[in-house]
């Protein structure tokens, strides 16, 4: 296996989903590849960066006032 | 001009003690208090999660009206056979995909100067060398979250979109090929394509002697 094919395979290997036998190739080229492995470690970490953002973003984020209000004001009333 | 989503401290967060059950009754009894409940508690993560999407926040305003009166509207059909977080989650998704297409689209820019190249050989072209700690570390602070927010902003939206729902929302493979009516392969190889995109914009700021 070269790089190329590697980095091919990298979404089902962080998935887990490689199927066994390419798995085995895989990570024994990546024991042999250093580049790979850090190429490995970084897509990894920008993951991991992605997801940290965006729940710090989700979890801080404030609903403007003015936007509840028009969504209140937009709903169709209910019949009474 | 619209005013930026802010960023407060904490933020409103959903209310555990929020009796879903009971307000889902009341919402499909057109009770009006139950609907501003529902806009109130739910709202914030469902705007953020519409911001990822549509990358601007006045297209995340636009789908957050759609989608909650959507909601009103369709609530009467809704079961109860998911949570009410889930249902509320699947109609954002929905509605900013829905607005994403509807709208004129302007040619997309191409993400290939983004991706890994390789020699002949098959071995990459660029040596690499792991970010290790730092990038842990840099992350956690506020204004790198940040940095990696407009990052993702940057991406072509096509493979924006996947990399929200796979990585951010946490959608699996099937359920991104269905909202984004494409295959599961089509959403793997974007969502490989996106990240790598994004690994490349954040090298500068993650790799070692750079922070």
């Amino acid at each position: 296996m070269k790089c190329r094919e590697c980095d091919e395979f990298l979404v089902d290997y962080v998935a887990g989903e490689l199927p066994l036998d390419v798995l085995a190739t895989f990570e024994l080229h990546l024991s042999r590849c250093r580049n790979c492995r850090a190429y490995l470690d970084q897509y990894r970490a920008t993951i991991e960066a992605g997801k940290t953002a965006c729940d710090a973003y989700k979890a801080g984020l404030r609903m403007p006032e003015e936007l509840i209000q028009a969504i209140l004001a937009a709903k169709p009333k209910a019949p009474s | 001009m619209p005013q930026t989503l802010d960023q407060g401290q904490g933020g409103q967060r959903p209310d555990p003690s929020v009796d879903e059950t009971d307000l889902l009754s009341r919402l499909r009894a057109g009770d009006d208090v139950a609907f501003e409940e529902l806009v109130r508690t739910y709202s914030p993560r469902l705007l953020a999660v519409a911001r990822r999407i549509m990358g601007t926040d006045e297209d995340a305003r636009d789908v957050i009206q759609d989608a909650f009166l959507n909601a009103f509207r369709s609530v009467k059909n809704f079961h109860g056979d998911a949570r009410l977080s889930t249902w509320l989650h699947r109609i954002v998704v929905n509605s900013a995909l829905m607005k994403l297409r509807t709208r004129k689209r302007k040619p997309e820019e191409s993400i290939e100067p983004l991706l890994p190249s390789f020699l002949a050989d098959g071995h990459y072209a660029e040596k690499f060398s792991s970010w290790g700690e730092q990038a842990d570390e840099a992350v956690s602070r506020t204004e790198t979250q940040e940095l990696v927010r407009g990052r993702i902003d940057e991406l072509p939206e096509s493979f924006r979109t996947v990399l929200v729902l796979r990585d951010i929302e946490g959608l699996d493979t099937e359920e991104a090929a269905r909202v984004l009516e494409t295959t599961p392969n089509a959403v793997k190889i974007r969502l490989h394509r996106a990240r790598a995109a994004l690994r490349t914009l954040l090298a500068p700021h993650l790799g070692r002697g750079e922070l």
